[in-house]
């Protein structure tokens, strides 16, 4: 049993996301990083077997758990070095679904929930914009209610399955009057007014498909208003727990998925009339991370823990989201250094893991963002 | 149609395991996990299930110890687990595994049983030929391809310069490759629903046998000695200087490959 938090069940679901990882995903994850794009084959697998159902209440079909199943299940996805891959499905089942199950409607469960379960539909979420990052509330796209529904412009930036998904969750300003007054929409990829305005070139996450969206006059129906109107805002925030919780446990995943690859490397790699591993300063600093990494792990389980049982965990994730995605950066620096030149290599994965986890401590919530988070919270 | 398939709890291969000193049998943890080749026969028995009627029911012996193994092989859609888990089938052997893999088929009443070739672990190869002879059925061994028939089960049975086309009636046992079919991952609600499925621990007394007839001393072998397997020998680098190729022949030659 890997923690306290663990129970037999989310043991055999991180084993078999491992297996299935392994088999089906670190033979193809090069080319998928070439071609910049998830085969939707392999996330309607994933969708087949129940991968995209952990969150959804029992009711519904799904699994009904919560943040400490997503947590499990994001810590065995990045077992497969392609970040990209990984973050494909986590923005569809722990990004843009929580909204669509939180606030969506009976009827909005009905309509889109089963394809959604199945990965037949894939969902993104459309916050950040060219001028409101992590301060949301500087959102400038606009919807206007038009007869019976809503008119829809404005653009949105690094939005993570932009490109190919069906279904964004999208944050507009419904009530300009109000520093808060936003609203969360259901947008069909489909629906006029609806663009791509770029596919992003990125330094890592190459197989994750990032766009530029642009809205022009697109018109949304009532039916689609996700939640409460001019409530969109609260809505956000609720969600940034959980997902600063993947992002942690990515970084986690990531951070002992690199000191694996730097053991297997540095056991064999003779140099000097012995291993690398024979060097103290190597097998030490190499110890240290896998402490920092065990911290971080029982920050990330605890936080997961906290929220699943209701408690205000605001510091907690903040403080775990901070300290994992430096973490991951100082872990993996190391273990591409003992890569020595192979870990300069495109054809490393130490390579690959390094330009991916550098968004870690910038996504879903910069570090000096995280930082202030805990520091508003410590103060006497 | 009952299917019973043979599976067993092995430590994981990506684990290194422990083998006693004094008697040299396997150290066995609490988590241990389904064999791999069993997955095959498991799956078998699905889409024969799946194509008619039935039930499945894994049949296993050995430590259930927290039964990871076992509850794989139900996540995948099995409906049930006997397992035979006795201090006296310590050191058992093929025969004795046969003898108390039978007798718990037997009880069952299974239509037809399903084995893997072999085991990863003990790699004797001869426990499922061993059960039919012991049921008095007959065994469709290395199938490669299978299909239900209107009366019973036909086979292609691998071998080495082709396959045979073997068929029977029921009841009867086949043992399958890997490869006969691909193995389905258990989907999640699977993994949930594994748990509430129903698992008879059995004893070897709950199945009539005589302790002395099974496990160490019934097995009628004693392991004197375990050797590492030798690590390879590099090979013969040729250096190619135009003429390597005829090297590379001359070699062959010796080697009485061409």
């Amino acid at each position: 049993m890997r923690n306290i938090y663990m129970t037999d069940e989310l043991e055999e679901i991180r084993h078999q996301v491992e297996t299935f990882v392994e088999r089906e995903v670190v033979p193809n994850g090069d080319q998928w990083e070439e071609d910049g794009l998830i085969p939707r084959e392999l996330l309607e697998k994933m969708g087949s077997l129940g991968m995209f159902s952990l969150r959804v209440p029992e009711a519904r079909g799904g699994l009904g758990m919560g943040e400490i199943a997503s947590v499990v299940f994001a810590e065995a996805l990045a077992t497969s070095t392609f970040a990209g891959f990984e973050i494909t499905a986590l923005v569809h089942t722990d990004l843009a679904m929580p909204h669509l199950l939180r606030s969506g409607t009976p009827e909005q469960h009905d309509r889109v929930l089963p394809a959604v379960m199945l990965g037949e539909t894939i969902m993104a979420l459309a916050i950040t914009e060219p001028d409101a990052g992590s301060d949301v509330a500087g959102i400038r796209t606009s919807a206007v209610k038009d007869g019976d529904g809503y008119r829809l412009n404005g653009s949105k930036l690094y939005i993570t399955n932009g490109v190919y998904g069906d279904l964004v969750v999208v944050a507009a300003r419904t009530d300009p009057s109000e520093r808060y007054g936003l609203s969360m929409f259901l947008v069909e990829s489909d629906r006029e007014g609806f663009a791509v305005s770029k596919k992003l070139d990125k330094h890592g996450w190459r197989s994750s498909d990032t766009a530029e969206l642009t809205f022009t006059d697109c018109w949304i129906p009532q039916e689609n208003l996700l939640g409460t109107e001019h409530r969109g805002f609260y809505e956000i925030m609720k969600n940034f727990q959980n997902e600063r919780l993947i992002l942690g446990a990515m970084a986690v995943g990531a951070a002992q998925k690199g000191i694996e690859l730097a053991l297997q490397w540095t056991q064999q790699r003779a140099a000097f009339g012995g291993t690398l591993y024979d060097k103290q300063t190597i097998r030490h600093r190499l110890a240290m991370h896998q402490a920092h990494v065990d911290a971080g792990r029982a920050a990330l389980y605890h936080a997961a823990w906290l929220a699943e049982n209701g408690v205000d965990a605001t510091k907690e994730v903040s403080a775990m989201k901070a300290f994992t995605g430096e973490m991951v950066n100082d872990v993996l620096y190391d273990c591409l250094q003992f890569h020595g030149g192979m870990g300069y290599m495109r054809e490393s994965p130490i390579e690959r893991m390094v330009r991916d986890a550098r968004i870690l401590s910038i996504g879903g919530g910069a570090t000096e963002v995280m930082l202030e988070e805990v520091a508003k919270r410590s103060m006497l | 149609m009952k299917i019973a398939v043979c599976v067993k709890q092995i430590p994981d291969p990506a684990t290194p395991y422990q083998l006693d000193p004094t008697t040299h049998w396997v150290i066995r943890p609490p988590d241990q996990v389904m064999d791999d080749t069993d997955r095959y026969g498991v799956e078998v028995a699905l889409q024969l299930k799946e194509a008619s009627e039935g039930e499945v029911v894994l049949v296993s012996m050995g430590p259930a110890g927290n039964m990871q193994g076992i509850r794989q092989a139900l996540a995948m859609g099995a409906d049930k687990a006997v397992i035979i888990d006795d201090a006296e089938l310590k050191g058992s052997g093929a025969l004795s595994t046969a003898k108390v893999l039978a007798a718990a088929i037997k009880r069952e009443g299974a239509d037809l049983v399903i084995a893997g070739t072999e085991s990863s672990d003990g790699y004797t190869g001869v426990v499922p030929q061993q059960i039919s002879e012991l049921l008095d059925v007959p065994a469709l061994t290395f199938a490669r391809k299978f299909e239900k028939t209107e009366t019973g089960i036909r086979i292609e049975r691998q071998t080495q310069s082709g396959y045979d086309v073997v068929e029977c009636g029921l009841p009867a046992l086949i043992s399958v490759t890997a490869g006969v079919v691909e193995p389905r991952y258990p989907t999640f609600k699977g993994i949930m629903q594994a748990k509430q499925k129903p698992v008879d621990q059995l004893t070897v007394s709950d199945l009539g046998l005589d302790g002395d007839s099974v496990g160490g001393s019934g097995s009628g072998q004693d392991i004197t000695e375990v050797s590492p397997v030798p690590s390879r020998q590099a090979g013969q680098v040729i250096e190619d200087d135009g003429e390597g190729h005829l090297r590379i022949v001359e070699l062959l030659e010796q080697a009485k490959v061409v």
